[in-house]
């Protein structure tokens, strides 16, 4: 597929057709591309309604069982009132269009919902009855005001791409959706500061600034579909930030709704501010527990004209090691990317799509390697040295490097299309892991031996687990442990937890290094932070949401 | 037989995957500080001319062609990284209107080099995804009178007899004939490989040779002046509607229902 679509681009070029890309969900504008257009070789999450990728084999079932049913441990907080259709009511008069609600409890508008109530990785489902689409900072604040005075619960969403189920609803919570507030508010070519609604997808964004010659400090797979509200509001990491740094750091000011209602304006364009707390940082990677983000102004670097790609087959772990401690020493500033993949995850994409792998002959592990600066020539003379040091000294075995633009975005697409592929089986177990970046990879051998050993891996279809594999980003000691399975499986998650966490805590390391805590990583959060440090979080939560009716059943 | 011995002419463009932008004076398409990379009707060419040789058949030499700018070495180097044995490079003046070649100056060009290089197969795109004048294999043919088949889509060599199945409309046609011979290649042809870094490295030491159009005694000007170049109208956006009653409001309002 990839490569047809190769073909077709040159051959829509060759012809100056006007006709619009058939690239099939996404719009990608100039440089910088890194979707290649195929179905093959996408990433992380898409739309909420494409669900079910899997093409033969066993493919995920057609209904996604409620997260209440699957976790009958969880209980809906009696304190919570229930939707009645005076609240349907008041919330219609306060909106007024009928698209910006989605009401489920005067009518059946099930299929309507759906998609809300449940997450693209099909494993946690809602039983909201309400959606609801403000428009404006002001609606959601009048929103807000009305469910705390009700104690109606809510979840805030925005692309709903999480990995964690932290965007969608447990029992009945009312959905807030972000999605129409979508303006770009302003940009400051000269500081390079922009600031928008919560709503606005990553993908426009970055676009709209490629035009503008800067950069969105944060990219991710799911770029197309995710909002930059819920990028901060769950602090995301992705494919950037070994350049660019954490939106703890980018993010400037923010814009939030508390839960009764206050609008808290503090959409600073300042780069150097120090009065008092900086309160936005709690918001930043909140996940929605303290208050809704409805805008952002972030620092956005200059975009880099000149981008080269490498791809990497290497021999071991020690290896990757080695490769980025030279990436490091030789590349230096120009370096914008170095990812980790292992052998297995590149064959899974091939056996999952029949896509060709860039190399011939099989690694242990690959490498990708992106460096992004201002000047092609001076980038090259470095990159040139480089590749021949790796290659002289047998740091790599073998590797690529990217000759044009298209093969840029087919050699990013065998890292970036892993979560994806890992899908085409049925479900995938992911843990999203900060460690020592010595032992990274061991964790991975061990998880797999012990699955091994209880007989739980294997290519027929009464073994429920496919493999064991890891990926992630190298550059952040970033781990991406995934056990993409046939099906969900109680057997396999006894053997999986909690000996990944315990395995994390003994290593000091994250048990969610950029995925959040969410539904999924709720329970385990002490594996990671001490007593004192949730207290302290308990403290914050019920001083802003004294109620508790920010995205309850989550986070701590 | 005698070997075959290869001419694979390449043009470096600007990277098909980067949007074309009109200069100013609306003069031609900016080409500054854009990426630029092989013609990937070229790519195919190579990677043909090196699957011929992997294929066991007699292929004496590999010889990558291009006349362009300083910068267009690179895209030799890459070919040379793709399996190419030397690179001869023309170096052209890009500010002199003597030395601005169209497709008949490049045909006359690169029968010299057949000549010179005592070439039997000539594999070139079937255009330049810049020009996209289609032209430079056909009248390259002709001036060498000798045989072509263009928008090949699969190539077989026996001896001196070449078969050459191309896509018409609707099917495919097969054409046999004998080498010496001019053969354009089509999107379906292969798929071109990637520069590994080991014959990127190798690639460094292969010769390759510089030249200017001055070494070949011809005149290869310019007959054509452009005048303009525009960019297509730029597609009306849409209009948002609220809900149902709007749209059909709407479509009443344009003569659609």
């Amino acid at each position: 597929m990839a490569t047809s679509f190769r073909f077709a681009a040159s051959l829509r070029r060759a012809s100056q057709s006007p006709r619009p890309a058939p690239c099939l969900s996404r719009f990608r504008s100039t440089v910088q591309v890194r979707w290649t257009g195929s179905t093959s070789a996408t990433s992380e999450p898409h739309q909420p309604v494409e669900k079910g990728i899997g093409k033969g084999g066993a493919a995920p079932a057609k209904v996604i069982k409620f997260t209440s049913e699957a976790y009958p441990e969880l209980q809906r907080n009696s304190r919570f009132a229930k939707l009645t259709q005076e609240h349907v009511d008041y919330f219609q008069n306060l909106l007024g269009a009928e698209s910006a609600i989605i009401d489920g409890l005067s009518k059946d508008a099930s299929e309507d919902i759906e998609p809300f109530n449940s997450d693209w990785m099909r494993k946690y489902r809602g039983h909201a009855q309400l959606v609801l689409k403000p428009q404006s900072t002001d609606e959601v604040s009048k929103i807000l005001k009305y469910c705390n005075d009700n104690l109606l619960a809510v979840v805030p969403q925005g692309g709903n791409t999480g990995l964690v189920g932290g965007s969608v609803p447990v029992f009945d919570e009312i959905v807030i959706n972000l999605q129409k507030m979508n303006n770009i508010r302003s940009f400051d070519e000269v500081s390079g500061i922009l600031v928008a609604d919560a709503g606005v997808i990553l993908e426009v964004a970055d676009n709209f600034l490629a035009e503008r010659r800067h950069i969105f400090p944060l990219d991710l797979g799911a770029k197309g579909s995710c909002q930059i509200g819920g990028n901060v509001a769950t602090n995301a990491g992705g494919l950037r930030l070994l350049r660019y740094g954490s939106l703890h750091g980018n993010v400037l000011g923010i814009e939030v709704v508390l839960p009764d209602g206050t609008i808290v304006d503090d959409l600073s364009k300042l780069r150097k501010n120090n009065t008092g707390y900086d309160i936005k940082q709690l918001f930043i990677g909140g996940e929605g527990t303290i208050g809704i983000i409805t805008g952002i102004s972030i620092l956005c670097p200059q975009r880099s004209p000149a981008i080269n790609v490498a791809y990497f087959g290497l021999e071991s772990y020690e290896k990757c090691q080695e490769a980025f401690k030279e990436a490091k020493n030789q590349l230096s500033e120009i370096l914008s990317a170095f990812e980790l993949m292992d052998g297995r995850t590149q064959k899974l994409i091939n056996r999952a799509t029949g896509k060709k792998l860039p190399l011939e002959g099989e690694h242990p592990f690959f490498c990708l390697i992106e460096t992004s600066g201002s000047n092609t020539d001076h980038d090259n003379e470095k990159l040139q040295s480089f590749l021949e040091h790796v290659m002289e000294t047998s740091i790599v075995s073998d590797g690529v490097l990217a000759q044009d633009q298209t093969q840029i975005q087919e050699l990013w697409s065998c890292r970036e299309g892993i979560p994806e592929c890992l899908g085409h089986w049925g479900g995938v177990y992911k843990y999203d892991l900060s460690l020592p970046i010595s032992d990274m990879y061991d964790l991975v051998n061990d998880v797999r031996d012990r699955l091994m050993k209880a007989g739980l891996v294997g290519d027929e279809d009464f073994h429920p687990v496919v493999d064991v594999v890891g990926y992630g980003h190298m550059g952040d000691a970033n781990l991406h442990l995934n056990v993409p399975t046939r099906r969900y499986d109680k057997e396999v998650e006894k053997q999986l937890e909690p000996f990944v966490y315990e395995w994390v805590q003994m290593k000091n390391g994250s048990i969610s290094a950029e995925h959040g805590l969410g539904i999924a990583k709720k329970p385990f959060i002490g594996y990671s932070r001490s007593d004192t440090m949730i207290r302290l979080m308990k403290q914050i939560k019920d001083l802003y949401d004294p109620n508790g009716i920010m995205n309850p059943y989550k986070y701590i | 037989m005698s070997g075959l011995r290869i001419l694979v002419p390449v043009k470096r463009v600007i990277d098909y995957a980067v949007k074309p932008r009109v200069n100013r004076a609306q003069t031609a398409v900016e080409t500054a500080s854009v990426k630029h990379s092989m013609n990937p009707f070229d790519e195919l060419s190579i990677e043909e001319a090196v699957r011929l040789r992997e294929r066991k058949l007699p292929v004496e030499e590999i010889v990558a062609f291009t006349a362009g700018p300083p910068k267009a070495q690179d895209i030799l180097r890459t070919a040379m990284a793709m399996g190419a044995d030397k690179g001869i490079h023309v170096q052209l003046d890009e500010k002199d209107a003597s030395q601005q070649l169209e497709p008949l100056g490049v045909a006359k060009l690169l029968k010299k080099v057949v000549q010179e290089q005592k070439s039997n197969l000539v594999i070139l795109g079937k255009q330049s995804i810049d020009d996209d004048a289609g032209q430079t294999g056909q009248m390259l043919a002709g001036l060498l009178d000798w045989p072509q088949a263009t928008q090949a889509s699969k190539v077989d060599i026996e001896g001196d007899v070449v078969t050459v199945t191309r896509e018409v409309d609707g099917g495919v046609e097969t054409l046999k004939t004998k080498l010496p011979m001019v053969i354009t290649t089509d999107l379906r042809l292969n798929e071109p490989r990637y520069a590994s870094l080991p014959n990127i490295m190798k690639a460094k030491k292969k010769p390759l040779e510089k030249k200017t159009l001055r070494d070949y005694e011809e005149k290869f000007g310019a007959r054509l002046k452009t005048i303009k170049v525009t960019e297509p109208p730029p597609r009306k956006g849409g209009v948002k509607v609220e809900d149902v009653d709007g749209m059909i409001s709407k479509l009443k309002e344009l003569g659609a229902l």
